[in-house]
Parts: structure tokens; sequence; C-alpha cells
């Protein structure tokens, strides 16, 4: 809960995570910086403050909050929060991407990675899949709570709007769904490329609450969240559109579309990790 | 004379849905989804015995797949119902991301597949899907031959652990296969025969054994397999009657590319090169029309099977 939160800690953890993404894309001249680094509070949030979790994994998570994460690409930043978290050695984080890791460029479970129930990457699909675990709850009579993290451009893909009718006409309230609200997706801002228009106008007309936040502010974020698990296991399923900025953290990274998948070299390693203190020791 | 006597004759899908009832009663995990078609699929029984292990997902069958896949991390057994059309080419990528490379114990159970499905045309008839599907790693895929074994086969996916695509179909057919022991991967020896290996699934095992009457008049002996598991496919039964005849007909209401027939010429081209012919939709859609006429129109009658054996049986050297 937020008023027992350390958020001295939390922001603490949040600056080696970013260093961690960093690194990691660094490493194997690959992956999703960007996006990464604007989501770091809200996975630091989860694995430290929201979630009732436990690090011995298993798939059921029986009793257990689940996380699914549906923009897969983002993965950097899920794999140094687990890790951070005790989910596996941080150590691990260097085979990020390379040949027989466990931590493959998209999340998957085909490698048994703890803390990963589901595949994803192809965008659109991870609501859908939190809906069943979600149904699958209440069916087993389990009171925890779904969360699932979605792009604000993966709205594009239909899917997301099959199962937002689902989810409102089936009543799933244990499910508190966000959306990362960069404004950025590959080929650009997402109102050039397609238009959201009112998302969150959206989201209400399918029948969901939506709350809205700064996604890069911890303590409004946890608040936030805290505020979703109040509101849910009622009639509505949950939204928040997170503000984020994407690259945040990273001054040459912040805010351009330009960081979605691309490394940076040595040298702008060098730049990005002098701006992130190391807090936790990198792996 | 026709070697099997049937008597009665029912759709296939309606052995589905016996069997989702029965395997409901059987087991309290069991749930069931369905994209707005509970009639076609005859899911209905389910539906009203288990209102609240049924899911309506409504004509949303991407949504569906996703949910599905979610079910099974709660421990639930998802049985998924749409056309099969809907329920592979429609939602491909879902299948492949959220439930087979997931390793997602998930039933996806397809009807009205193949030519058979008639007068709603080609755009419905799909004849591509068990090819889609046998490509998926870890996938098993079953075209079950009758009412009887679409039953069995759906019973069988409760103790089933892994992705499966399980495809039947619309028409009434020949029920000839009851008290016939089913298990996934085992192909079933249906006339035994030493001149020609006809291997079939789904109605056209029917097919096939009328053109086995018609053949055994003429001279021919045939052995007739019906091999209702494409994947994993039982390779020690292929290879004994074959090994035995000297040559394979494989039988399929599909396309010729990427069906039964592919992977059984695979497993000759690697352990035992024989002369082996078709019997497929070659490389078209299909369209409107009575179920038997279409069969016919598309080279997928007994006759098609009686003149594709005389081919065969004079290419053996």
């Amino acid at each position: 809960m937020s008023s027992q939160t350390d958020f001295v800690k939390l922001k603490k953890v949040s600056s080696q995570v970013r260093r961690d993404i960093v690194r990691m894309v660094h490493a194997c001249q690959s992956g999703h910086p960007g996006g990464s680094l604007g989501c770091t509070e809200y996975f630091v949030a989860l694995y430290y403050s929201v979630l009732k979790h436990n690090t011995h994994f298993t798939m059921e998570g029986k009793g257990e909050d689940l996380f699914f994460l549906s923009n897969g690409h983002i993965s950097p930043v899920w794999y140094s929060v687990l890790a951070r978290a005790g989910y596996f050695q941080v150590a691990e984080l260097a085979s990020f991407r390379q040949l027989n890791t466990r931590l493959q460029g998209h999340p998957t479970t085909h490698e048994h990675l703890p803390g990963v129930r589901i595949a994803s990457g192809s965008l659109g699909q991870g609501l859908s899949v939190a809906l069943g675990a979600a149904q699958a709850k209440k069916l087993n009579d389990d009171k925890a709570t779904i969360y699932v993290l979605m792009g604000d451009g993966e709205q594009q893909e239909g899917q997301v709007w099959e199962a937002a009718m689902y989810a409102a006409h089936n009543k799933v309230s244990n499910v508190i769904a966000t959306i990362d609200y960069n404004g950025q997706q590959i080929d650009g801002p997402v109102d050039q490329v397609l238009s959201l228009k009112d998302l969150k106008a959206k989201w209400e007309a399918f029948g969901w609450h939506v709350l809205e936040c700064d996604g890069n502010n911890i303590e409004e974020l946890v608040a936030t969240l805290d505020l979703a698990k109040s509101l849910s296991h009622k009639e509505k399923p949950l939204m928040i559109l997170m503000k984020t900025i994407m690259g945040k953290g990273v001054d040459f990274m912040m805010g351009s579309h330009k960081w979605h998948g691309v490394a940076p070299n040595d040298v702008e390693l060098e730049k990005a990790l002098a701006q992130l203190p190391e807090t936790l020791g990198d792996y | 004379m026709i070697k099997f006597q049937y008597t009665d004759k029912k759709d296939t899908r309606s052995g589905f849905g016996v069997g989702l009832h029965e395997l409901g009663k059987q087991n309290p995990n069991v749930v069931a989804l369905c994209a707005d078609l509970i009639g076609s699929l005859k899911m209905d029984a389910f539906k009203k015995e288990f209102p609240d292990r049924f899911f309506q997902i409504g004509i949303a069958e991407a949504n569906m797949m996703g949910i599905a896949a979610g079910l099974t991390i709660g421990g639930k057994i998802p049985f998924t119902g749409t056309f099969a059309n809907f329920s592979t080419g429609r939602v491909y990528d879902q299948i492949r991301q959220s439930i087979a490379y997931s390793d997602k114990n998930v039933k996806i159970c397809a009807s009205h597949a193949g030519l058979t499905l008639g007068e709603d045309g080609a755009t419905h008839q799909i004849l591509e899907d068990v090819g889609m599907m046998k490509m998926l790693p870890g996938m098993t895929v079953i075209v079950p031959c009758d009412y009887a074994q679409t039953k069995a086969a759906t019973l069988a996916l409760g103790d089933h652990i892994g992705p499966t695509y399980l495809r039947f179909g619309r028409p009434v057919w020949p029920i000839f296969t009851e008290g016939r022991p089913f298990t996934i991967g085992k192909a079933d020896v249906m006339i035994e025969g030493n001149q020609v290996t006809i291997i079939a699934n789904g109605h056209m095992v029917w097919q096939a054994i009328e053109a086995e009457a018609i053949l055994a008049e003429k001279g021919i002996s045939a052995e007739i397999i019906n091999i209702h598991t494409i994947k994993p496919l039982d390779v020690e039964a292929i290879l004994k009657s074959v090994q035995k005849t000297g040559c394979v007909v494989t039988c399929e209401e599909h396309q010729m590319n990427g069906g039964l027939g592919d992977s059984i010429a695979q497993v000759l081209a690697r352990h035992y090169p024989a002369p082996i012919e078709f019997i497929a939709v070659d490389d078209s859609f299909g369209e409107s029309g009575k179920p038997m006429d279409l069969l016919k129109k598309y080279g997928l009658s007994p006759e098609n099977i009686v003149n594709a054996t005389e081919r065969v049986i004079k290419r053996k050297s």
C-alpha cells in the first residue's frame, strides 16, 4: 500500500533498472530501450509495492496477483525487474538476446523463465490472455488481481477492442489494465501514424472505469494503482492511461520514437550511464 | 460388398457435442468457449449443464484464442468451438504465439471443415487448416472420420496434455467406428489387404471403404488405414503396411499441399520410397453445392480413389 511504500527505495531500484536496460541493450546491440525506460516506474511499482506475488514461480500462481506484458518488446525492463525482485539471478541479464538464453528478445514461456506466463511480442494479444486468466481466477474462487500492460500504438490492433468489449460485458472486474501512453510508435508519433483520438472516451464507451496518471512519477503511479485496486472486483474492469516519456532518464533518448528499437553505441552507453546512478550494483 | 455396415448416420460435430458434454461431467476443469456458433458446434448441452464453465465470446475469435490461453494458466482445459476457417486461418497468429509457442493446453475444436460444408461455399470451406496447424511445433492434429470417432477423440482430449487441433464437419455421415479403440497417434487398420495401402482421414475414410468394395470386385486387394491423427503420425503403421503393399493412395478433404498426403509422402521419401497418389483438392478453392456433388466435382469420390489406386499399382516396379 502506498502509505507503507518506501519511495526512496523504489527510486533507487528504478535507477538501477534503467542502468540494466541500457547495458543489456548495448551488450547485444539490439532490443528496445525507449519503451523500457519509460515504463521503469510501472514495473518497479508493481513488483516492489503493488503485486501480491511469490518469487517461487509457479505457472498457476494460486492466490497471487498475476502480471501479463502484452507489448513484449519492452522485455528489458521486465527482465531487469524480475531479476532484481528475486525471480532469477541478476547475472543472467547478461545473456539477454544471446544464443541459448532464457531472456529471449520477446518474453516467452518456452525456456521456462520464472515470472513469464505467456509469450508476447506480436501485439494485441495480452489483454485477451489476461481476461482468460482472470476468468480462471474467478472459477477457482481466487480473489487475486490480474494486471496487464499494453502499448498505446498497440491500441491500433483490433483484438484489443474485442477484449475490451468482452471484459465489460462479462464484468471481468478483477483485471487492472494499463496503457503506456507515451505517444510514440516505430514510424513516429502515434497521432501522425494513426491517431487514437480520445482514448479515454473510447475505453469509457466500451464500459471500462478509466483512471489517468503520470507513469514516471512513482508516488502518483503507486497511488493510482492502489486506487484502481480499491475500485476493482466490483462491476467494471479498470484501465489506467499512464502517461510516460519514452526513453525517460536518458536525456538524448527522451521523447523520441527514434530510440524505440535502437541500441546505444559505446559512447552513448557511457553518456547514458553517467545520468543513472548505480544504486544496487551492476550485474 | 462394402465391408463396414453402418446402422446410422450422424454429423461428426454432434459427436463433438456429446463428447464435450460427457467430458464436462468427468472433469470439472474442462471449460468451453464459443464464438457465436453454439448450435452449429452442438455445444448446447455443455452450456446448459455447466453455465459457469461456458464462455460466450461473441464474434471475436482472436479474443477467444487469447482467453482460452489465459484460462489454462488457472489450470483449466479450454475447448474452443467455431468453424474451422475461423478456428485457424483467422486466428493463426494468436494460436501461434499465445497457444503453441506458449505451450498452452488449449483444444481448438473446429467444425464445418472442407468441401462437405456444402452450400455456404468457398469462404467457409477451409481446405488449408490441417496444413497450417500441423506446421506449428508441438501441435497435435486430429481429423476423426465419423460421429463415434469424433466423440472418442473429444473424450481422449481430456487426458491429453498440449495444444490440439480437432477438425470435424457438418454433413450427416455413416457411423462405422462404434466400439473400435481410439488412441491419439495410433492408426486404425480398417480393412486388411496386400496390393495397395489406402490412407484416409475424416469423411474420406468412408469414401475409401466404398472404394475398397469396388476394388475388391475388380480383384484388387486394398488395405484401408484410418489415420485420424496427422500429428504425431503413426509412422510405424504406415511403414508396416507399405512394406507389404508397395504403394500408397492418400485421401483427404483438404488441399493437396500441406495435408495428410504431404505427411505420408515425407515418411515414404525418408524411410521407404514407393509410388504414391493423392486424393485431395488440387490447388483450388471450393464452391457452393451439395456435399456429395462437391466431393465428386473436386475428385474426392470413391471412383476417384479407385482410379488413383489402379494408377499407383501400375507404377510399382
